[in-house]
């Protein structure tokens, strides 16, 4: 303890060694536990022990079981490649792979376009400006479940509120089957991803909007600049950082989904909404197929990979070039 | 912020603002909070006029009825099902903040070596979704023999818990300044006592954000308490109101709202509390 690295690197004047001395009472436990590495490891030791043994040991045993056909109350065995090899003629793989790309792909540009267009519109001068805002955050807090229930209903055959409305409104003269055929179920989800994203997206990319200089609008204005060029050359490349880390997280997060879907259509009509993630518990707990939903798990992890790296350095790079700081 | 940014407003005139503002910022408002709405209204209707759409406006509850509230309290076991939820959240976050707090310490103000590796595999750990880690975690249950237990749910929600916690907290520890912690190192305090009696009474707003999202994220997991939980008196809200309120082909969709909007209050009513907690938790952790 007799010289610590911070206080000693960061105030050389500061007398800290002689009041050390004053204090020959402190016992060999206290000693120990102020010196910074022994203490730091003990602060880490919760953590990291939760961590390793629920989230890494996990992830690796998550790998191995899809090399084996592990079932519900039976060990597996190795069986190599089996499973992916059986999982790339299995159709229904193949669907619900296609199904999860389209699904993250459309409800990210959904989410993005309109959460981008609501922080625009919140970053206006508006009265009751912060409670607008914590309306806003409302179907984000709520339970993904219990809203997409909501949705369920909304989406009744029988006693939709929105066909109900089209057809009152003279638009339609029948009930549409939201969540009967396959293109009409996918399109539902994706509108309830979508529904549940936007907040935050939207006060994310306000917090953002918030942090750009009124004056470089200023400026752009006296240049001659129109609203759309000011969004354009102002707006969008200050925004790109924080964009950035916001769609990596919506991305991943859109990918991996499962509760939305499983509330809403269990996968069906007749398997054809799967994504990956419901398509890997229904094999694996219901159907017991632990080996086999194993595998479809970890197919999912190049994809977010590629996702991830993808919208990470094609949006950080811009940053770059157009000369932000690199922190 | 909404000051500085009035020097371009006298550019937009009030009628133009109507168009351009107003009025997409009222559908937004209006598309975001309807299934809240539906939610309710279905809640207080009886079942003749839920299924009636000819002789009444559904939009609106023309005799208010408390029924489905009442056979979702007394004919299931909806108060039962809060009770666990409400112990498996509080519970895991109190683990988890307890673990985030001193982990975040260490990284933030103890700087040992490697400190910023930590951190970052820390992040790392936040971009793991639970969809890919619910089947091994499913055969490590069977095998503690934690199965159908909350035991199982109370361990496994740090998982997500933590990282989150930790990454919020490591912005709180670097906004409160060093300096006091060195003026309490010069009288001679020791790293347990700065800690204790001077960061943690200063992070006080960042341990209750991270508390209250912690708690959030508990009440709202639902893929792991699908996969460990069988017995219905031990489900958790999101996963019960699912898998127990619906019979067969028969749905009771006014319990069935009833069970959503009910599970929804509680996490509605925090938030409303905490609203500027939350906003700027995430937007602070975004921006990290």
């Amino acid at each position: 303890m007799v010289n610590h690295p911070i206080a000693g690197s960061r105030a050389g004047t500061v007398p800290a060694q002689g009041k050390r001395v004053a204090r020959p009472k402190d016992s060999w436990i206290v000693r120990t536990f102020d010196n910074p590495a022994v203490l730091s490891f003990l602060f880490m030791l919760p953590a990291a022990t939760l961590l390793l043994v629920f989230l890494t040991y996990p992830l690796g045993l998550g790998i191995w079981l899809g090399f084996t056909d592990t079932r519900i109350g039976r060990p597996g065995v190795f069986i190599g490649l089996d499973n992916y090899v059986s999982l790339f003629q299995d159709s229904m793989f193949w669907l619900a792979v296609t199904n999860t790309v389209l699904y993250t792909v459309i409800a990210t540009i959904g989410k993005f376009t309109l959460g981008l267009w609501l922080a625009l519109l919140l970053n206006n001068h508006l009265p009751a400006k912060a409670l607008i805002r914590s309306i806003i955050l409302v179907p984000w807090i709520v339970p993904t479940v219990l809203s997409a229930l909501a949705f369920w209903w909304i989406y009744d055959s029988q006693f939709s509120i929105i066909s109900w409305a089209l057809v009152e409104l003279g638009l339609i003269d029948h009930y549409i089957d939201f969540l009967g055929t396959p293109n009409n179920a996918r399109a539902s989800l994706i509108a309830a991803n979508i529904w549940r994203g936007i907040p935050f997206v939207a006060i994310c990319l306000l917090a953002g909007l918030q942090t750009i200089s009124p004056s470089l609008y200023e400026a752009a204005a006296l240049d001659g600049a129109s609203a759309w060029q000011r969004f354009r050359h102002v707006t969008l490349p200050m925004l790109m950082p924080i964009l950035a880390v916001v769609m990596t997280f919506s991305i991943l997060f859109t990918f991996t989904d499962f509760q939305l879907i499983y509330a809403i259509t269990r996968g069906g009509p007749a398997g054809t909404t799967h994504l990956m993630a419901t398509l890997a518990f229904q094999r694996a707990i219901p159907g017991g197929q632990l080996g086999e939903g194993a595998a479809i798990a970890v197919a999912m992890i190049p994809f977010l990979l590629f996702a991830t790296l993808f919208s990470y350095f094609a949006l950080a790079r811009r940053k770059w070039q157009q000369g932000g700081s690199d922190d | 912020m909404s000051d500085e940014r009035a020097g371009m407003d006298y550019l937009n005139t009030w009628p133009r603002k109507l168009v351009t503002v107003y009025a997409p910022l009222s559908a937004f408002l209006i598309i975001l909070l309807f299934p809240f709405y539906w939610m309710t209204v279905t809640t207080f209707k009886s079942n003749e006029e839920l299924y009636n759409f000819k002789d009444y406006n559904p939009l609106w509850i023309h005799s208010p009825t408390l029924d489905n509230v009442k056979r979702l309290l007394f004919d299931t076991d909806y108060p039962q099902w809060l009770v666990i939820t409400m112990t498996v959240a509080v519970v895991a976050t109190a683990i988890s903040l307890f673990a985030s707090v001193l982990a975040a310490y260490a990284i933030q103000r103890l700087r040992f070596k490697g400190g910023q590796t930590v951190g970052l595999m820390i992040y790392l750990a936040y971009l793991v979704p639970p969809s890919i880690l619910f089947i091994p975690l499913a055969t490590m249950v069977f095998q503690f023999g934690l199965y159908d237990s909350p035991m199982a749910l109370i361990l496994t929600y740090p998982t997500f818990l933590i990282p989150f916690c930790t990454w919020l907290l490591m912005g709180y520890f670097k906004s409160i300044p060093y300096e006091l912690e060195e003026c309490a190192l010069v009288d001679g305090a020791s790293r347990i006592q700065i800690l204790w009696k001077i960061t943690l009474p200063l992070a006080v707003p960042g341990l209750i954000s991270a508390g209250i999202f912690a708690f959030t994220l508990s009440w709202n997991e639902f893929i792991y308490a699908l996969a460990f939980i069988s017995s219905v008196e031990k489900k958790t809200v999101p996963v019960a109101v699912l898998t127990q309120l619906v019979e067969g082909d028969v749905y009771h969709w006014g319990s069935l709202m009833a069970g959503a909007l009910l599970g929804s209050l509680p996490v509605a009513v925090i938030y409303s509390f905490f609203v500027e907690h939350y906003v700027s938790s995430l937007t602070g952790a975004v921006k990290e």
